[in-house]
Order: C-alpha cells, then sequence, then structure tokens
C-alpha cells in the first residue's frame, strides 16, 4: 500500500513536470499587425517597373558587408539567393515579353522559420521583418528545412556558420531609415510601407493600368501573407514564383501535433498508471500456479 | 541457484567502489578479433573527419546543400536510429505496466541498447549542429521556441534519456556492490517507465511532425498529416524488430555471460517468438493506415513513376511480406524465419524513415543530395562507438546475466 501511494505521488508530479512544459507549446502567437499599435511594414515590388540594374543588389551588398556581386542578369538562367547574397535579380522571358524578378525573404506574416527555430533566434519583429539573431542561433538549419521558399541560407564553409537572408534592413528601418534597396532602386520598382497602405497602393496601380498587371497580387495570401508584395505584367508562374504553395500559413500545419502534446502528455501517464494498477497481480497468480 | 563465480565479469562486493571501477575500466579478452579490425580504424578514421569538420566547417566533409540541409545525420543517425530504439519503451511497456513478466530477461538489455542509441545517435547531432556552442539555449530559460516541434522533440529526448539511465540504474547498482543504492533506485523504475512511454510517444510521432512543414518539398507517396502517427505506429516495429534482431547476436556473441545455456536459449526463443506476433499486429495497422493514407489521398496517379514503384517496394516488400512472415512463423513457431523478418522490417523501415528525410526530401531537385563516403563513414564510426560501449558494459554489468545473489532476495 505505501508502495503504491508512493507511486501516485511521484507520477502525480511527473504530470505537474509535463503540464508546466506542455503548457507552453499551445500558445503560438500569431503574428498580428491589426490590433496592436505597431503594424506590420513590408516592402511592394512592382516587376513592371524593375529594369534590371542590379543596384539593389549592390547597395544590398554593401550595407550588409558581402562581397559586391559580379554576375550580371541573363534572361533564362536562374541565380539564387546564397550565403553571401541576399538578393538577387532574374530575368524571365515571359508572354509579356522580358520580366525582371527580385527575390529575397518574403517576411511572412506567420513565418514557418520562427515557428521552427526552438531558440527563438529567427523572429518575426513587431515591425515585420524576420531577422535572425547570432547569439541564440545553434546552427541545426531546421528553419531552412522548414522555410516553403528556401530562404534561410547557410554558410558551410564556416566555423562560425551563420544564417544568412534578407533581414528587410531592419536596424536601417529601426532608425527610421528606408532598407537599401528601396532606398537605392532608381525606378522606383521597390516601395516601404505598412502592408495594409502597399496593399492598397497595389490595388489601385492595377485598377488604373489594368491591361498592364495581373489582377492579383503576390504575397497578399500565398503561406498565410508576406511582407514582399509581388505586381507583375506576366503571370506569377512565368516569372519564377512558386504558385503551388498554400494560401493559409504553413505553421499551422504543425498546430494540430503541437495542441494533442499536452493532452498525451497529461492523460497518458494515469492511463498507464491504471493499466499497471490493474495487471499488478498477474503475475503473483502466475506464480502461485507455478509454485 | 546462488551462483558466485562468473566466467568473466564480477560484480563488486560494495567495498572500494573506486578501485574497483578502476580495474574494470581496463580492457579484456581478445584484441583481434574480426569486429575490431573494421571498426578501430573506421572509428579512428571518423574522429580524424570530426576534427576536419570542426576546423574547416560542414561543408568540408558533407554534401548538404542549401535546399537540402540535412542529410544522413539527421536522416539515418537521428530519425532512422531513433525508431529502432523504440524497443526500450515497447518492452519496459509490456513488462512493467502490463505485467508480462515473460519477456523480463530482455527488459535490461533493450534498455541499455536504447539508451546507448539515444545517447549516441543524438550525440551525433552535435556534429551537425553549425553552431553547438548555442545548444544549451533551448534548455536554459530565456530562449524558448515554444512553438517549435524540434524544441518539443529535443526536450523530450533529453529527458527521455534520464528516465532510461533511470530503468537501467539497478543495473549499475548491482555490478558496483550497492544495496542501498540498488533499493533506492529498483523503486524509481514504475515511475521512470511511466514517464518514458509518455516521453517516447510523443518524440517518436514528434521526428515525423518535424517534416509536416515540409509540404512542397516531401515527395506526396511519403507527405501526408499522419505522418506522426505513421513514425509513431512504425516505431514499434522497429524497435521490436531490433529487439529480435540484437538478441540473436547478443545470446551468440555474449554467450560467456549465459550460465545456464539451455534455459537460456529456451527463454530468448519464446521471447522471440511472442514478439513476432506483436510485430504482425502493429505492422498490419501500419500497412491499413498506409493504404488509407494513400487511397485517401487519392495517389494512384502517382503510382506509375520510379518513385511510385520504389513506394511499392516498400509497403510490399519490406512491410507485407515481413508481416506475413511473421504471422505465418508465429503459427509455426519457425525462429530463423521470425528472425528474417525482423530483418526485412528493419531495411523497410530504414527505407521509409530515408524516403521522407533525404531520398523523397526535395526529390524534384535538378541536383540530388547524395551523401558523401565521409559522412558514411562518421555514420560508421558513430554507430561503431556506441557497439564498443555496448559490449563494455555487458561484459561488466549484469545485463545478460543474473543478478548478483544479493539483490534477487526480496527487494
Amino acid at each position: 500500500m505505501s508502495i503504491d501511494r508512493r507511486i501516485f505521488f511521484k507520477t502525480a508530479a511527473l504530470i505537474g513536470v509535463s503540464m508546466a512544459i506542455g503548457k507552453s507549446f499551445g500558445a503560438s502567437s500569431p503574428e498580428k499587425g491589426e490590433s496592436g499599435e505597431v503594424e506590420f511594414h513590408g516592402v511592394l515590388y512592382d516587376s513592371t517597373r524593375c529594369v534590371g540594374c542590379q543596384e539593389c543588389e549592390r547597395v544590398c551588398a554593401a550595407a550588409h558587408d558581402l562581397p559586391e556581386p559580379t554576375e550580371t542578369v541573363e534572361t533564362g538562367k536562374v541565380r539564387k539567393t546564397s550565403d553571401h547574397q541576399r538578393s538577387v535579380i532574374n530575368s524571365y522571358k515571359t508572354s509579356k515579353g522580358d520580366a525582371f524578378v527580385k527575390n529575397q525573404c518574403m517576411h511572412c506574416n506567420e513565418p514557418a522559420c520562427t515557428a521552427a527555430c526552438l531558440t527563438e533566434a529567427m523572429y518575426k519583429t513587431k515591425e515585420g521583418p524576420v531577422i535572425w539573431r547570432g547569439e541564440k542561433c545553434m546552427g541545426c538549419r531546421y528553419c531552412m528545412v522548414s522555410c516553403p521558399f528556401d530562404t534561410p541560407k547557410f554558410e558551410f564553409m564556416s566555423t562560425n556558420p551563420k544564417i544568412v537572408k534578407c533581414d528587410m534592413c531592419y536596424d536601417r528601418i529601426q532608425k527610421g531609415q528606408l532598407p537599401a534597396c528601396v532606398e537605392g532602386c532608381p525606378g522606383e520598382a521597390l516601395k516601404f510601407g505598412t502592408r495594409r497602405e502597399l496593399i492598397e497602393e497595389a490595388r489601385k496601380r492595377i485598377a488604373a493600368s489594368p491591361d498592364a498587371y495581373q489582377h492579383e497580387i503576390f504575397g497578399e495570401n500565398v503561406a498565410g501573407g508576406t511582407g514582399f508584395l509581388y505586381l507583375s505584367a506576366a503571370p506569377f508562374k512565368e516569372i519564377g514564383l512558386n504558385t503551388q504553395l498554400q494560401n493559409s500559413s504553413y505553421p499551422a500545419l504543425t498546430k494540430g501535433f503541437l495542441y494533442s502534446v499536452p493532452s498525451v502528455d497529461v492523460l497518458l501517464p494515469p492511463l498507464l498508471l491504471g493499466i499497471y494498477a490493474a495487471t499488478k497481480n498477474n503475475h503473483i497468480k502466475e506464480e502461485e500456479e507455478n509454485d | 541457484m546462488t551462483s558466485q563465480t562468473f566466467p568473466i565479469a564480477k560484480d563488486n562486493d560494495g567495498k572500494s567502489i573506486g578501485k574497483f571501477i578502476l580495474s574494470e575500466l581496463k580492457p579484456r579478452g581478445k584484441w583481434l578479433t574480426p569486429f575490431n579490425i573494421i571498426s578501430i580504424p573506421t572509428i579512428l578514421l571518423g574522429i580524424g573527419l570530426i576534427v576536419i569538420r570542426y576546423v574547416q566547417g560542414l561543408g568540408a566533409i558533407t554534401n548538404l546543400t542549401q535546399e537540402v540541409p540535412w542529410g544522413l545525420w539527421i536522416g539515418f543517425d537521428v530519425v532512422t536510429g531513433v525508431a529502432f530504439a523504440g524497443g526500450a519503451y515497447v518492452v519496459t511497456f509490456m513488462v512493467y505496466i502490463l505485467n508480462m513478466r515473460r519477456y523480463h530477461s530482455i527488459v535490461r538489455v533493450t534498455v541499455l541498447n536504447g539508451f546507448l542509441a539515444y545517447a549516441f545517435y543524438t550525440g551525433a547531432l552535435l556534429l551537425d549542429l553549425g553552431r553547438p556552442w548555442n545548444v544549451v539555449n533551448p534548455m536554459i530559460g530565456n530562449n524558448f521556441g515554444t512553438s517549435s516541434v524540434l524544441f518539443l522533440v529535443a526536450w523530450h529526448f533529453v529527458l527521455y534519456m534520464l528516465a532510461e539511465l533511470i530503468e537501467f540504474s539497478p543495473a549499475i547498482a548491482e555490478w558496483l556492490g550497492s544495496r542501498k543504492a540498488k533499493r533506492i533506485l529498483s523503486g524509481m523504475t514504475i515511475g521512470a517507465v511511466i514517464f518514458g512511454i509518455t516521453l517516447s510517444t510523443l518524440h517518436q510521432s514528434g521526428l515525423g511532425a518535424l517534416y509536416l512543414m515540409c509540404k512542397d518539398k516531401i515527395h506526396p507517396l511519403w507527405y501526408s498529416e499522419f505522418i506522426p502517427v505513421l513514425f509513431f505506429v512504425s516505431s514499434i516495429f522497429a524497435g521490436l524488430s531490433m529487439v529480435i534482431f540484437e538478441g540473436s547476436i547478443s545470446h551468440k556473441v555474449f554467450a560467456d555471460q549465459i550460465e545456464d545455456k539451455e534455459k537460456s536459449h529456451k527463454t530468448q526463443n519464446t521471447v522471440v517468438h511472442s514478439l513476432s506476433k506483436v510485430c504482425a499486429v502493429t505492422m498490419f495497422a501500419y500497412f491499413c493506415l498506409q493504404f488509407l493514407v494513400f487511397i485517401h489521398a487519392k495517389r494512384w496517379d502517382l503510382i506509375n513513376s520510379p518513385m511510385g514503384y520504389w513506394f511499392l517496394t516498400e509497403m510490399i516488400g519490406f512491410v507485407f511480406i515481413p508481416m506475413v512472415m511473421f504471422f505465418y512463423s508465429y503459427r509455426t513457431s519457425n525462429i530463423k524465419m521470425i528472425r528474417i523478418a525482423a530483418i526485412l522490417t528493419m531495411i523497410g523501415v530504414v527505407m521509409n524513415r530515408l524516403n521522407v528525410t533525404v531520398i523523397g526530401f526535395r526529390w524534384d531537385a535538378a541536383v540530388h543530395y547524395v551523401p558523401s563516403w565521409m559522412e558514411i563513414v562518421v555514420t560508421l564510426a558513430v554507430i561503431f562507438t556506441e557497439i564498443w560501449i555496448f559490449r563494455w558494459v555487458i561484459n561488466r554489468m549484469p545485463v545478460l546475466r543474473e543478478s548478483p545473489a544479493w539483490a534477487k532476495e526480496k527487494h
């Protein structure tokens, strides 16, 4: 009897611990800009205004101490962001003629990378940019595995590797400056603002010249909405944007599992304890029979 | 039946523990066994490669790319290794929770195997971390990424290793001859078992849940919202197949540990025989679940492709066929066939885990990830080192052999 009680208390304590751990899992806060004082900011990229001068690539490299990009844009040749280039311009042959497209981190409203990060190194700031904080990161690369856009890049050839990706020049934004690429763009293809203003602006442009644009904004809904928004003359598929991605957010895919964790942590131990208590005397009977 | 002397091993009498441990640390037995001849150079080469990895970065010895950032070390060492370590929670469930005494003889060796698998394969995770000095961040204070599945898996891993250590600790106490410690530690077993099973349920499925966000990256034949459930169910028969496989080897290799060979041989066969039924039934459930997922997601049009044939090979050749073999050999008490079925099942589990994590991951990429020979050598070095420790423990502690006489008295 005394053993029973001891086991009971032990299990009760274990349940308590697992509840304390479990409780924290469920609460993943969906990032919302509307209700708070600070709204999510983003960048509107208008492909029809881009002339492919690569100035954004150069100022980006200069702003983040990265080597100056030397490769030039060639139609049909797809370059990717890398561990030494946060932003690239590509050129595509489309049904509406050649079109330029900028690629960088999309700064999702509910980023897969921040949901994946177990140390909060990948972090969605309240201003909107998704930033990487090296002092927290353990280099597990789960953010890379999870990101539907394959954005985060890893310095595989370094002993102190960093995750490299666009941070929307968070340090400049905090000082009230524009992101380097937005400021540097000579053709005004990039516009910085709150996400809400940018969507309004994009709709205005579409309405003003409906023949010049696709009648949708890439980034408005994809992956639960992104900070970078795209306008294009040609269908998005033709300019290398992934139109297969789901419209709901990616962290939502793991929510069901994460919610089940506290339930299992709390309900399974008493169940096991019950079965244990119920079958405990089985072997005594067996032994008696054997004796 | 009280026996004090054993051919090789001797337990401590409870005195001078420090001296005893020192004497036990010395290697024993023959040096030039075939296993040593293969494993020693591999381990040394592996250590050399690990040094290069830390001096030059991960890219120096791995073929990982920006698109496939997790390769063999995660897909095989961690995800597959942990599935095979699942035997520990299944066997402790049967023995301590369901009180099925007939499996008692394999509890210690299974738990030891499970503990070492976790310690080594998750230890291998440290090699894969780019910034390993921050590994404690999710454990201490202010950096809790609580919405991360990996956070959950990490915590459940660490706690589970603790639970397994507690489950195994009475054997250590018996070896050291510490009666008091043995009494206290034995009292903690049932709590550790309950805790351990709960943790296992969640991290076995959690390893699958890690890949839930890779909806667009994993081949649709292997991606479904049921990955966590499939991973959990398959870990049951993966672990038990490992128990059957490991048991058949251990009983040959460590024959000197077993006193009453005839009796032990008989017990082992009974255990293997009844485990085959558990395997068969869980594999049946797993197969049905895979089939339902397949039908539900309307995947017929994917079958007529190379990946489709590969999927069929996995499902028919390495799930369905071993399942039938388990059923059949249970009926006919064919121990040899059970062992073959266990090996087929293990191959199937390796295939499944690698298909989700490596082969089917970015299957449509222009350049495929293929592990470098150096990644494979490091993996082998990790496995060999684990077997070395396993052998060291078996040869010293009462795992396969009987507990010392004093420990068998009333506890």
